[in-house]
């Protein structure tokens, strides 16, 4: 690595500035630019139209329901990957890693068709549909679908995070803890989830950053009914298609805050989440 | 699994350890699988056969009339084409995004790297509205390019757009582990010998990252093929034009067409679990070719 030495890594300057230049001028073309241009859009009518946009009263209904459909989505789905990485990484056993792949499974399925298998389980012409009218509860075109669409399509970020550094971790300081008497739960709470702590917040932040950002699931699910069943990125469509460009822009520009704040939290995390894999020595 | 069931039930027994394997000592297994299975089971297993399901309802004729009909055939080729190419452009600039952030260094390189993962987290809708404000005929790019008679958004290109930005990851963080693992004696060993550089690259770098490419290049396709919230604006959706087929599904359903929403549903679902097969096929072979070298 070290500079002036002739290796492989120093290719020639044309070469290294060439390659630079096209790698540097694909992600400001393609990333860069459209990140600012929320930025630029959301401000074009001044400072006074942005907050009117966000302090709205559907804006506020619709922050209200993604931060509902959100915390729902991340304690499901951070209590399944606990379960399911204490399941796989501490134990053996037959259809393990069949377990595993079915896990990432909802990564394979278009939002779009997230959407359509709870139309079709819960929909009016679906399996439960003639016996939820009867019943007079709603589902889909409502918020409890909402909700099912965005556990779907975050399901497996936690559980996926667990995995590989439980496994790493080895089942050695549980069984050593079992064997000086500590229950299940003390194992638990007291070495399991502190050394996996990191690992788990990680998780946890990708999945409320994609439940917060979802849109082609719940849009199917949705109805989007105007301060009812409107979570944040379905009312900048709306804003968006009713050509109220500042407006939606406005309200996407919290969503592009959100997404920078996910950027620098995993960035911070990485190093963290890399410990929780290596045994930290006795102090 | 009939041999870890009746492990379980004869934990007293004191002949366990010779006759039954138990799944491990450690408390709570049962309770961790069972929510596990049943949690799985409720949002993703019984949800998902529900498509397989009303396939195997809907006649046969009915069901292939809805899959093959020409709009349905024209947002295939679009969505299929689209994410093809897309994927190609990624696997590209993927590739050499890779090679500068592992082997130069350069102002603001932490910045770029984490640049990358902008189109994991920017929520779709986000990206979409975003990039159809840049392209239309008095955004910034769609000014430069209307006098060239080039016009990307509400256009095909403009579907392709779309689906590079939200590709644009996929490729450069599977490739940049291989690269950064990479041993660079092989490659000075191969210089010592008398290789140039194309030499090296072609045969010493290149067959060690092509599995990672391969991996980056279908989980792009896979990617793009689902993808909605970013296309749907930029793509003007005009019928057997610009529509893709994650669009038609909903197009469908808002028509109360559910058979023809599961035919359009079911073959995506195919194809991407196809994708899905075949990237855990390159990485099994690619581990299997580590572990004997």
């Amino acid at each position: 690595m070290s500079p002036g030495r002739r290796s492989p890594g120093n290719d020639p300057a044309p070469v290294r500035w060439g390659l630079t230049l096209t790698a540097l001028s694909f992600l400001a073309l393609f990333v860069a630019l459209p990140l600012i241009t929320v930025f630029v859009q959301a401000l074009a009518k001044g400072w006074s139209t942005y907050w009117t946009a966000i302090r709205e009263p559907d804006a506020l209904a619709a922050i209200r329901l993604t931060l509902l459909a959100t915390g729902i989505a991340v304690l499901l789905n951070s209590l399944f990957g606990l379960a399911a990485a204490w399941a796989v990484t501490k134990f053996q056993f037959p259809g393990k890693n069949v377990l595993i792949t079915l896990i990432d499974l909802p990564f394979a399925v278009s939002p779009v068709i997230a959407g359509l298998i709870y139309v079709l389980v819960f929909g009016t012409q679906g399996w439960f549909g003639p016996w939820l009218g009867q019943h007079n509860v709603r589902i889909i075109f409502a918020v409890p679908g909402i909700v099912l669409a965005t556990v779907f399509v975050t399901f497996p970020f936690v559980a996926r995070e667990l995995i590989p550094h439980m496994q790493a971790r080895g089942t050695d300081e549980e069984e050593a803890a079992l064997v000086l008497g500590a229950g299940g739960w003390h194992i638990f709470f007291r070495i399991t989830l502190p050394n996996i702590k990191w690992s788990l917040l990680y998780g946890v932040i990708l999945c409320t950053a994609r439940a917060m950002g979802e849109f082609g699931a719940v849009s199917v699910v949705s109805g989007h009914i105007r301060g009812e069943t409107n979570t944040v990125p379905l009312h900048v469509e709306i804003l968006y298609n009713e050509y109220n460009f500042a407006a939606a822009f406005a309200v996407a520009s919290l969503l592009a805050v959100l997404a920078l704040v996910t950027l620098a939290a995993k960035r911070l995390l990485e190093g963290k989440v890399r410990q929780d894999a290596v045994e930290v020595p006795e102090a | 699994m009939e041999e870890c069931l009746t492990g379980s039930i004869s934990l007293e027994s004191e002949r366990r350890t010779v006759r039954f394997k138990r799944p491990g000592i450690l408390p709570g297994f049962w309770p961790a699988l069972g929510f596990s299975l049943l949690y799985l089971s409720l949002i993703v297993l019984v949800p998902l056969s529900a498509i397989f399901l009303k396939t195997a309802t809907a006649s046969w004729a009915h069901f292939w009339a809805a899959a093959t009909s020409p709009p349905v055939l024209a947002s295939f080729r679009l969505s299929f084409g689209a994410s093809f190419i897309a994927a190609l452009v990624n696997a590209f600039f993927g590739f050499v995004l890779a090679w500068v952030l592992v082997r130069y260094r350069f102002p603001g390189k932490r910045l770029v790297d984490a640049l990358v993962d902008l189109p994991f987290a920017l929520p779709t809708a986000v990206a979409g509205i975003a990039l159809t404000s840049l392209y239309t005929e008095n955004g910034w790019l769609g000014r430069l390019l209307a006098p060239w008679g080039i016009r990307v958004a509400f256009t095909r290109l403009g579907v392709l757009v779309a689906l590079i930005f939200i590709g644009v990851p996929f490729v450069v963080r599977s490739v940049q582990p291989v690269l950064e693992d990479a041993d660079r004696e092989i490659e000075e060993a191969a210089l010592s010998l008398g290789a140039n550089r194309w030499q090296v690259f072609t045969w010493v770098v290149f067959p060690l990252v092509r599995p990672a490419l391969l991996t980056g290049f279908a989980m792009a396709f896979a990617r793009g093929l689902g993808e909605y919230g970013s296309v749907v604006f930029i793509a003007g959706n005009m019928p057997m034009r610009t529509e893709i087929a994650p669009l038609l599904i909903i197009t469908k359903l808002e028509q109360y067409d559910y058979t023809g929403a599961t035919a359009i549903a079911l073959v995506m679902l195919v194809a991407s679990f196809l994708l899905l097969l075949g990237i855990n096929l390159i990485q099994w072979r690619s581990r299997r070719f580590a572990e004997a070298a």
